[in-house]
């Protein structure tokens, strides 16, 4: 009860507290430069060159100070040893080069950049495009979004049990296993089989993804002009030429968006190699290694810092080419 | 060559009919123009004839061969859409040699066909750029050289022009009326709701209305023999004028008495036993002119509108509840605000109609004679035969001199 009345009365404040500094903010700009006297219109031409820096103000302090900060400090802290009492300059980052786990890594990352987004995407489309069609569409449609609702960690534990292993001759409880046991062949301990153990991971992002990808794809499908499609039925376009040659390119641009979106989310993906295998038998990811550096065992602040600038360089670029494709969508 | 032929049409979705019985002959080399009122189905015939609806009902036959099930592409027409229909991510050329590619034509035919069909459009500059590039005009062109390249037998625009300005719209007008005139041997099907385009470009109008048609012919025939209220008043502009009355003699030329007490000498025959019928006398506000002597409508001026070459002039536009009489005159008429005015028509112009349909069509259509268009005299500017007797010279309200320059 006592967390109860602390949530509401943080909520409480939050809310108040920003109603009070845009209002009261304000209210001391226009005491300070007042709309009238001889000034008037200087002093409205000035207040309204500060005023968007008093709404501004508060979102750029606290993205500053836990966003923009974090970076320089991590810069920082990945030139320092282990416990940050001693300034090594490159040495964590020669020392990634040289990092077997790191590489793998690296690898794996890799791997999960190439398919996840891809296999969304492709799925997503798929998924748009026959869901459009039908007349129980929308409720498939739900069907393939809901996993969206679904956190990382619950998909990671779901697809566990799917994945689970019980010895041959016991009764099978992973649903993946049983019916490759009703098809009379042996189990097989998935997250363990290498390489193919990273695709078994990859597949419970793309089951979450694909409804990401399917939404704002049909919305792009619905925007495309119907006469385009009826001009290419009377120009002898086959179905198939019809999605491919008419309908995909004129949604390229929200292609690329979403593409880019889940190499995002892929890039940081953490929690359901956390869940599923902790990065054992040859799954390790960037962000999971980093957390392993950082937090486990004996901390390594200078290693996992310098993890962590790696993951950012590999991200920044796509980010910045995703903003910029959807902002050109938008015009 | 191609002879389109529909046989009971009919479109329902579910349990709504949009159009039932739709019988039409289209000889080879027609330029047939579909009117009528929003929602009265035009387009969705064309759509029909292209293949992009289900015909619910009936048959079309191209060049004889039953067409109900064939895909749109095999039809052999090609289809102008209102709004454009360009693929965005093509260029001018990519977007004609489109069906071309389709169909597996070699690169030089290709080449060829989309070269030709950019000269013949004047879009040879234009041809590597992407639609978005073009001006509306431009663009309506490409979309008219998509379906040149393709060749077709038949030709389908649907309202083509309404998405252009009113000075591109006569341009392309122009350019259409050119281009069939270019392929005499092709049938081109057009939808419109603007009359200037059906009256200008159509060989013959498909009036459409209630889900069928209301009547099929050339568009002076039309004009001037309208086979019910309906089309006397969506034919012209403004709206032919329904004044209502009775037959008080008849014969060759029927006598009807109008409303007001006010006679009309109309040249539609009547026969013995019509003595008393009710009709509405339809009169074209075009065909109305000024007289001292003999009228058959009389009214105070409510409202004019002085348009240069003519002035439109408005009686009983106080009352909301009645259509107002319009009576369009020639040249500029200054000073005729509340006046009383006085306003006869040539009988030959005049119109009977007997419970919404024309009398002239009472025998249906075989008992006429074959149309031919009033001519009107040299010389005369509003179009209407003026006889000498009416125009007579004795002053009075309206200036006899005719219009003021």
């Amino acid at each position: 009860m006592e967390l109860f009345w602390l949530a509401i009365s943080t909520i409480a404040i939050g809310v108040f507290g920003c109603v009070a500094w845009f209002w009261g903010s304000n209210w001391v700009l226009d005491r300070i430069l007042p709309a009238k006297g001889p000034n008037a219109g200087d002093n409205i031409r000035r207040a309204n060159q500060i005023r968007p820096w008093l709404f501004l103000g508060p979102a750029i302090v606290f993205l500053g100070m836990y966003l923009v900060y974090p970076v320089f400090d991590s810069l920082w802290r990945s030139l320092f040893n282990s416990n940050g009492t001693r300034f090594v300059g490159a040495d964590n980052y020669a020392w990634l080069l040289s990092d077997g786990k790191f590489r793998e890594s690296m690898l794996n990352n890799m791997l999960w950049l190439l398919f996840v987004p891809a296999a969304s995407t492709a799925f997503g489309l798929l998924a748009a495009q026959l869901t459009d069609r039908i007349r129980w569409g929308n409720i498939g449609k739900s069907l393939i979004f809901m996993p969206m609702a679904i956190s990382f960690v619950g998909a990671g534990v779901i697809w566990k049990f799917i994945y689970e292993y019980r010895a041959s001759g016991e009764a099978q409880i992973g649903l993946l296993n049983w019916i490759v046991t009703q098809m009379g062949a042996e189990p097989q301990i998935w997250l363990s089989l290498p390489f193919w153990n990273n695709f078994f991971l990859m597949i419970v992002l793309v089951w979450i993804q694909t409804g990401f990808a399917m939404v704002i794809l049909s919305a792009a499908l619905r925007g495309i002009p119907e006469e385009t499609v009826e001009a290419a039925i009377l120009d002898g376009a086959s179905p198939l030429q019809v999605f491919f040659k008419i309908k995909v390119p004129q949604i390229m641009g929200t292609i690329a968006v979403v593409w880019t979106t889940i190499t995002i989310v892929v890039l940081k993906v953490f929690d359901i190699v956390f869940v599923m295998t902790n990065g054992q038998w040859g799954t390790q990811v960037l962000a999971n290694l980093m957390y392993d550096w950082m937090f486990r065992g004996t901390p390594d602040y200078g290693r996992g810092s310098a993890i962590a600038i790696v993951l950012m360089i590999l991200v920044t670029p796509i980010m910045v080419w995703n903003i910029w494709n959807a902002r050109k969508e938008v015009r | 060559m191609a002879d389109l032929k529909l046989t009971g049409v009919a479109k329902s979705y579910g349990d709504v009919q949009v159009l039932s019985d739709i019988d039409l002959d289209i000889r080879s080399g027609e330029f047939i123009v579909f009117v009528g009122p929003s929602g009265c189905g035009k387009s969705t015939l064309l759509r029909m004839i292209a293949g992009l609806e289900r015909i619910s009902g009936g048959t079309l036959d191209i060049d004889g061969q039953r067409m109900n099930d064939i895909p749109p592409s095999q039809r052999g027409i090609a289809m102008v859409f209102q709004s454009y229909a360009l693929y965005p991510h093509m260029t001018v050329r990519d977007n004609m040699a489109f069906a071309l590619k389709i169909a597996g034509q070699s690169k030089d035919q290709i080449r060829e066909a989309t070269d030709r069909a950019g000269k013949m459009l004047q879009l040879t500059p234009y041809l590597d750029r992407l639609p978005k590039a073009l001006s509306g005009g431009q663009r309506q062109r490409v979309a008219i050289g998509r379906a040149i390249v393709r060749d077709p037998k038949v030709y389908l625009f649907d309202e083509p022009l309404s998405n252009l300005d009113a000075a591109l719209r006569v341009a392309t007008r122009i350019e259409i009326a050119q281009l069939k005139a270019s392929m005499p041997d092709r049938t081109m099907i057009y939808v419109t709701h603007d009359q200037t385009e059906a009256m200008t470009l159509a060989d013959r109008i498909v009036v459409l209305a209630g889900g069928g048609i209301a009547q099929v012919g050339a568009p002076l025939e039309l004009y001037e023999r309208p086979v019910n209220e309906f089309v006397a008043q969506f034919i012209g502009s403004p709206a032919m004028n329904l004044l209502p009355g009775r037959v008080t003699s008849v014969g060759p030329v029927t006598t009807v008495e109008l409303d007001g007490g006010l006679t009309a000498q109309v040249a539609i025959p009547t026969r013995a036993g019509d003595e008393g019928m009710p009709v509405n006398l339809g009169v074209r506000p075009e065909d109305m002119r000024e007289t001292d002597g003999p009228a058959l409508f009389e009214g105070k001026v409510d409202l004019t509108e002085a348009l240069g070459e003519v002035t439109l002039l408005y009686f009983g536009t106080g009352d909301a509840e009645v259509v107002p009489i319009i009576a369009k005159l020639p040249g500029i008429h200054p000073g005729l605000n509340g006046r009383t005015v006085r306003l006869t028509a040539d009988p030959q112009a005049l119109h009977l109609f007997h419970k919404g349909e024309s009398l002239l069509y009472r025998d249906g259509p075989e008992g006429l004679p074959p149309y031919s268009p009033r001519v009107a005299p040299s010389g005369a500017p509003g179009g209407a035969a003026a006889p000498a007797q009416d125009v007579s010279e004795q002053g009075g309200t309206i200036k006899p001199e005719g219009p003021v320059r």
